[in-house]
């Protein structure tokens, strides 16, 4: 996913990094100097989708023998494996034999000039504060000068290399880590996971990789914003986090501004491994294209996430805000393996217009003095439909372990719908299961109080929404939650009233 | 400053609001009452632009200009404050955070630069000794939680904070224990001056003996039909209103 000025990053690398006018200078120099861009053929392939089509991209990858028969073994299961329908979505029939599953990361401009693009975009784009050059990238104008972040990340994998901290491209990792990638790929989730991460397995495209050495603290925030070639990743994205004993990283992945892709099928993995006693904070905010006020042309976004709590008393938190998509289908979970290890998650998704989302959580608890904690908050408008599905599941042998979980639902209007499917399994009964949710409406009356007082309808709602979702907000890194919380006023302007 | 000219309203249908007249200059105190489901309520929701309610006739202008044109927020930062009968809560918005925007929105509406965060801490610290609202609240959620007599003191916290030009106070006084009546009335008295108005809809004298009145006006049935001076509310406070509905020949 390519988010190209995430304000709050730069802020980050400001604290961090010595010399900071070295730094704006290297970015404003639009240099190009080597980056695992180069290295990729700038070219396509037939669409379409069979054994030939994954040996061509393995090979174009360079990868070793363990890749591509990771790839094909995934391809093998896929096509026995049936796309999933019990989520609470309408999802159009999707021809693999139309999509081409490796392109060149260069991509063809859509628009000549930021007037052929859809003009409500482009409002959102300047209430988000999105300097004109970069709205163009966003919404796939040509633009003369492209603001390279390769010298950023250069530097930026200087400070990261002292601590020997890896974080590169997927490909990259691959070609210089394959031991690490060989032993953690598909730990979290495996080839055969379901049809969609066996999708994934069989044909993504890049990444990013991870890995924090033991003892080892992360000393910043680490953002996709870096990926200089994320650009073209998108569709088939793959993450693999590797935080080993004693060890501490904070992730961000996606931004604020709403991004259109060609693609309309997207299908991530993420994998996160926690060793001993690490712990990993994985944030999103996730702003695909939704389509337009009638659901036509957002992204379809269908992800698998995973940790593991592998260690003892390891810790994995998953933060997400979801505002965008056409159909959101994501349910980040946790295994806690380890003994005393500890999950949460922490999520808001908004739907607005004709948007579905089928979001939630699993939380499976292996490990004896287990803990997790599910903070879920919908948010529905418009025309939209908004599910909660989470499951918890204690085996027998996790003793004491411990869920609360949390789903809340607001509507507005009631053109939409809100739906829970809380999934409980308590294999013993030393384990305690606490689950409450609650459905509430933005009033008419509240939205007129605020007027009252002079506040207009629409900060009114951004308000009372941030209100409610402040639990989750207050979780994300702070120049992140920031922006989530303009990003949720906008996602709902005239919803009501 | 406002004046009411044949005003009807009505609300799912039925005709609430039957030809009000009234008219409120600054540095005036009217008080309206008026036996339950007369239409005070109503008549306040009206001004404060409560779109539950339809008016088919008639013209309010407050400030000269016609109220109709203006949106509730845009009524409000005219200087237009409503104290509900029936605060609602909002879960999740904190009263600081409620109270820094809507005074900085009636800033930003008079062209003044908004408020920093010390400023507005030195505001909301002077406001809240005024009507000695206790200091927990407003780190509450808006309402939240508020036993009935702190939902209304909320109320006059708020007009303390945005400082009205006019002020409704729609039964402010019910709820209010003996101390809280007199120091929110302290609070109101204080806030008055020759440039502002109030108008205040109680059912009880009591309240006029601390917020003295200069005009009293009973509304039965969506109109006003007696006006008077506020000794005209120890006589309702007597005798009811029995004796009117019989002036009216009913
Ligand atoms: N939202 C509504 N839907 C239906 N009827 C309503 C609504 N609001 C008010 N009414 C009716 O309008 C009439 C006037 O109500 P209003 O609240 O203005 O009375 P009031 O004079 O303020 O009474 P009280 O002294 O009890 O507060 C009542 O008969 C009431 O039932
Ligand atoms: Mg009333």
């Amino acid at each position: 996913m390519s988010c190209l000025f995430v304000n709050g990053i730069l802020l980050n690398l400001e604290i961090i990094m010595e010399d900071q006018n070295k730094l704006i200078h290297e970015v404003t120099q639009r240099d190009y100097r080597f980056g695992f861009v180069s290295d990729i053929e700038t070219d396509t392939i037939v669409k379409g989708l069979n054994e030939e089509v994954i040996r061509i991209i393995s090979a174009k990858k360079d990868e070793p023998e363990f890749m591509l028969e990771f790839r094909l073994k995934a391809y093998r299961r896929w096509l026995t494996m049936k796309m999933p329908e019990w989520a609470q979505l309408k999802v159009p029939v999707i021809d693999y034999q139309e999509i081409i599953f490796y392109a060149a990361p260069t991509q063809q401009a859509k628009y000549e000039s930021l007037n052929e693009v859809d003009p409500e975009l482009l409002r959102t784009f300047e209430k988000l504060g999105i300097p004109l050059e970069e709205q163009k990238m966003l919404s796939g104008v040509a633009v003369d000068a492209v603001i390279d972040s390769v010298s950023v990340k250069t530097t930026f994998k200087e400070t990261l290399a002292e601590r020997g901290i890896i974080f590169c491209s997927f490909s990259e990792a691959v070609k210089h880590h394959p031991d690490l990638i060989q032993k953690y790929l598909g730990m979290a989730v495996p080839y055969n996971d379901n049809y969609f991460a066996a999708l994934n397995s069989a044909v993504f495209s890049d990444g990013s990789f991870v890995y924090i050495p033991k003892g080892t603290r992360c000393p910043m925030e680490l953002s996709t914003y870096f990926r200089i070639n994320a650009k073209n990743t998108g569709q088939f994205e793959r993450t693999l986090v590797i935080a080993d004993d004693d060890s501490y990283v904070s992730y961000l992945e996606g931004c604020t501004a709403p991004m259109r892709d060609e693609n309309q099928l997207h299908a991530a993995v993420v994998e996160i491994i926690a060793l001993d006693r690490a712990e990993v904070k994985y944030s999103t905010v996730q702003n695909w294209y939704p389509g337009d006020k009638n659901g036509l042309g957002g992204i379809f976004n269908f992800v698998t996430k995973r940790g593991i709590c592998k260690g003892v008393s390891s810790k994995i938190f998953w933060n997400q805000v979801e505002t965008g998509s056409a159909i959101t289908w994501k349910y980040p979970s946790c295994v806690l393996m380890g003994d005393n290890s500890v999950a949460e998650f922490n999520s808001v998704a908004l739907t607005n217009n004709y948007q579905q989302a089928d979001t939630g959580t699993k939380m499976i608890h292996l490990g004896k003095n287990t803990k997790s904690t599910i903070v879920s908050k919908g948010i529905s408008a418009g025309h939209s439909s908004n599910s909660y599905r989470g499951l918890v599941r204690v085996a027998p042998k996790a003793e004491n372990a411990r869920n609360y979980s949390q789903c809340d639902s607001l509507l507005l209007g009631d053109t939409c719908g809100a739906h829970t499917f809380p999934y409980i399994e308590v294999g013993n009964s030393s384990s305690i299961i606490e689950h409450e949710a609650t459905t509430s409406k933005i009033g008419e009356d509240q939205i007129f109080y605020c007027n009252q007082r002079g506040i207009s309808t629409e900060d009114a709602i951004g308000m009372i929404v941030n209100g409610y979702a402040r639990e989750v907000i207050n979780k994300l890194p702070m120049e992140f939650a920031v922006e989530a919380q303009k990003l949720l006023q906008i996602s709902l302007e005239g919803s009501v009233g | 400053m406002l004046v009411i000219k044949d005003l009807y309203a009505k609300v799912e249908g039925k005709d609430i609001l039957r030809g009000i007249n009234l008219t409120v200059n600054a540095g005036e105190v009217h008080a309206i009452m008026g036996p339950n489901g007369s239409g005070k309520s109503t008549l306040a929701n009206v001004l404060a632009g409560n779109t539950n309610f339809e008016v088919t006739h008639g013209s309010i202008t407050f400030n000269g200009k016609d109220i109709f044109d203006m949106s509730p927020d845009v009524r409000a930062k005219e200087g237009l404050f409503l104290s509900f009968q029936y605060p609602v809560e909002i879960p999740g918005v904190s009263m600081v955070n409620f109270l820094k925007t809507a005074v900085n929105e009636h800033r930003k509406y008079r062209n003044e630069k908004e408020l920093s965060a010390g400023d507005f801490l030195k505001l909301l610290r002077e406001k809240k000794a005024m009507v000695q609202i206790d200091s927990q609240l407003t780190n509450r959620s808006v309402n939240e939680g508020f036993s009935g007599g702190e939902k209304k003191k909320n109320e006059i916290f708020q007009m303390a904070m945005l400082e009205p030009t006019l002020a409704i106070l729609d039964e402010t006084d019910s709820g209010l224990d003996i101390d809280a009546l007199r120091i929110v009335s302290n609070g109101v008295n204080m806030l008055k001056n020759k440039n502002n108005a109030t108008i205040l809809v109680t059912h009880y004298q009591r309240l006029l003996d601390y917020i003295v009145p200069d005009f009293v006006h009973v509304l039965y049935e969506g109109r006003i039909v007696k006006s008077a001076g506020k000794e005209l509310a120890f006589e309702l406070e007597e005798k009811g209103y029995d004796w009117i509905k019989k002036e009216l020949g009913e």
